[in-house]
């Protein structure tokens, strides 16, 4: 074997945690649990209340819908791709369910009116932007504002009350301090994170975002990719729109912008590119886990609510800063 | 331009390839005017022209890229029409893009088999075990040096990528693989071991056409060379039988055929 020259050197071994952490690339890429680790410290020392169970069982609870809200977008993040009307998506389920709950038709029958509802609009999106060549960010901000009208329209604005002894069921019920809504909501991120690692399309979902180019130079059918995530997007939107009505107790036609901003922040926090590419599922759920207990806490220190979005704000920017570290 | 083509110095050498007539237009631009090539089973066969001569449009052509406007393509003597890259390939043919076609951001396994993935079990899991072994070994067959197929296509250098982009082609029973300007981008060194990959690659069998400008390697490697100019295939030569100046010759017009 001929002598090595320096280009044909293999990549260095992965150096000992110690030494990675003296680089900034070690922090910028575990920025979310760092993170997640410092602020319950932090917050664990400033308030009792913190890291009681029933506080860490709440947390876990208001987190799910945000849990499953990111692992959606972080699909259609991987391909560089970005889907703005996931919460508006969301109200337009939970207004399906509630309107299918208001007719009677009972839950189950009602919750596939959620996720259907939910996935029409995925479908739009999809045939938009892989049929239509509209841009992802402009053609989900269209249908961000005609789902929200939609829901406005055919909820004429009103709340609907749900009654539904699922629901109270799948709010309430818990095993352990893990309640009903985040044990479905982890059940997400499993199968999520098994069908982006472990399956094909997960594969061409990272190629496709990696480069375009090359994925259909191989054969990948990237417009069919595109239209794939929009609807993975949109029906797990759905699913957590069953979250958001079982946790209200109405179906309600709000806008609920606080969900969108902050899926997308959990996919940053997560070490996701905005570009595409590369493929996270574990990173955007600890990115909302720790959205969620920054909330939680300001909350608890009796900080003002106007406060939230400034501290969450705050944290995504400088997630963001800190992705420019990353390795390539 | 009408030009009588000199008849191949060994007719009866087995015939793999058979491009006649090639003709290919975009709009008003006559890219290929009736070009035809032949290549001959487990050589390197070179394809070298002037910029704008057409050699890019016959390897689309050839590869699936661009449908021909007439003329007929004979591999092991069947007439093949290619709709798409994909026919091409299921035909045996691979091409090396000169973009390589690989994804940065995936592993070298992951490239090798983007579009054509392994799966196993009843939930159709990618076989990563055995992705991995195959890339690897594929790669050591031909490879000088072998990339970790873990490693992510972006930490390679410009020569083991070009060295993955043509063990993947090679590596699926091809019975051709066409590869544009392969050392194009590299410096001395790599190109020295991207060459060494290629006459690997048809030592073990594998025709391969050669797009290449420079001279020198042509004539270090291939063993047939076409010269096209203006759209048609002007001339052919035996590397054995020529030199580069005479290429050259060939290429500018200087010297008709």
């Amino acid at each position: 074997m001929p002598t090595q020259t320096k280009a044909d050197a293999p990549p260095r071994q992965t150096p000992p945690l110690i030494a990675q952490a003296k680089q900034v690339s070690f922090w910028a890429e575990q920025a979310a649990p760092i993170g997640l680790v410092g602020l319950v410290i932090v917050f664990g020392i400033l308030s009792p209340t913190f890291l009681t169970l029933g506080n860490i069982r709440a947390m876990l609870v208001a987190a799910a819908i945000l849990v499953v809200l990111s692992v959606a977008q972080s699909f259609v993040i991987t391909t560089g791709g970005i889907d703005l009307s996931i919460s508006a998506t969301m109200t337009v389920g939970a207004v399906g369910f509630g309107l299918a709950w208001q007719a009677e038709l009972g839950f189950v029958l009602a919750a596939v009116v959620a996720v259907a509802s939910a996935l029409v609009i995925g479908l739009i999106n999809g045939l938009l932007i892989a049929r239509g060549k509209v841009t992802d960010f402009i053609a989900t901000l269209g249908t961000l504002s005609v789902a929200t009208g939609l829901a406005l329209i055919f909820s004429d604005g009103k709340p609907i009350t749900v009654n539904s002894s699922e629901l109270l069921t799948l709010t309430s019920g818990s095993l352990g301090i893990f309640g009903y809504p985040i044990i479905l909501a982890v059940i997400v991120g499993a199968l999520g994170w098994f069908v982006m690692f472990r399956t094909r399309f997960g594969l061409h979902v990272q190629a496709v975002g990696g480069s375009e180019e090359s994925a259909v130079a191989n054969g990948i059918n990237a417009p069919r990719v595109r239209i794939a995530v929009y609807l993975i997007s949109a029906g797990l939107a759905g699913v957590a729109a069953l979250l958001l009505v079982a946790r209200v107790g109405a179906a309600e036609p709000a806008i609920n912008t606080a969900f969108l901003l902050n899926c997308i922040a959990a996919v940053v926090l997560g070490g996701v590119s905005l570009t595409g590419g590369k493929a996270r599922i574990v990173g955007p759920i600890i990115g909302a886990l720790l959205l969620t207990a920054l909330t939680n806490g300001l909350t608890l220190l009796g900080v003002s609510q106007f406060y939230q979005p400034l501290a969450v704000g705050l944290v995504v920017v400088l997630a963001a800063l800190l992705t420019r570290f990353q390795k390539k | 331009m009408h030009t009588e083509l000199r008849q191949p110095s060994s007719p009866t050498k087995d015939v793999l390839l058979e491009a006649t007539d090639i003709k290919k237009s975009f709009g008003g631009v006559h890219a290929l005017k009736g070009a035809s090539i032949t290549m001959r089973r487990g050589e390197i066969t070179a394809l070298v022209g002037d910029n704008g001569a057409g050699k890019s449009t016959l390897v689309r052509c050839l590869s699936g890229i661009h449908k021909p406007d007439s003329g007929t393509i004979r591999l092991d003597g069947e007439v093949i029409n290619f709709a798409t890259p994909n026919d091409a390939r299921k035909q045996g043919m691979e091409t090396v893009q000169q973009n390589l076609a690989l994804v940065e951001e995936l592993a070298v396994w992951q490239n090798f088999f983007l579009g054509r993935e392994l799966v196993h079990g009843p939930f159709r899991t990618l076989d990563r075990k055995l992705m991995k072994k195959t890339a690897a070994d594929l790669l050591k067959n031909l490879a000088v040096n072998v990339p970790p197929v873990t490693s992510k296509v972006r930490r390679l250098s410009g020569g083991q990528r070009q060295a993955v982009a043509i063990a993947r082609a090679a590596g699926w029973g091809s019975k051709i693989v066409i590869m544009d300007e392969p050392t194009a981008a590299l410096g001395v060194q790599e190109t020295a071991k991207v060459e060494q990959v290629i006459l690997t690659l048809r030592d073990s069998g594998v025709s391969v056409l050669l797009i290449s400008h420079n001279f020198d390697q042509v004539m270090r490697l291939a063993d047939h060379v076409w010269v096209m100019r203006a759209g048609l295939s002007v001339a052919q030569r035996r590397t054995s039988e020529s030199s580069g100046d005479e290429l050259v010759a060939l290429i500018t017009g200087a010297k008709a055929n």
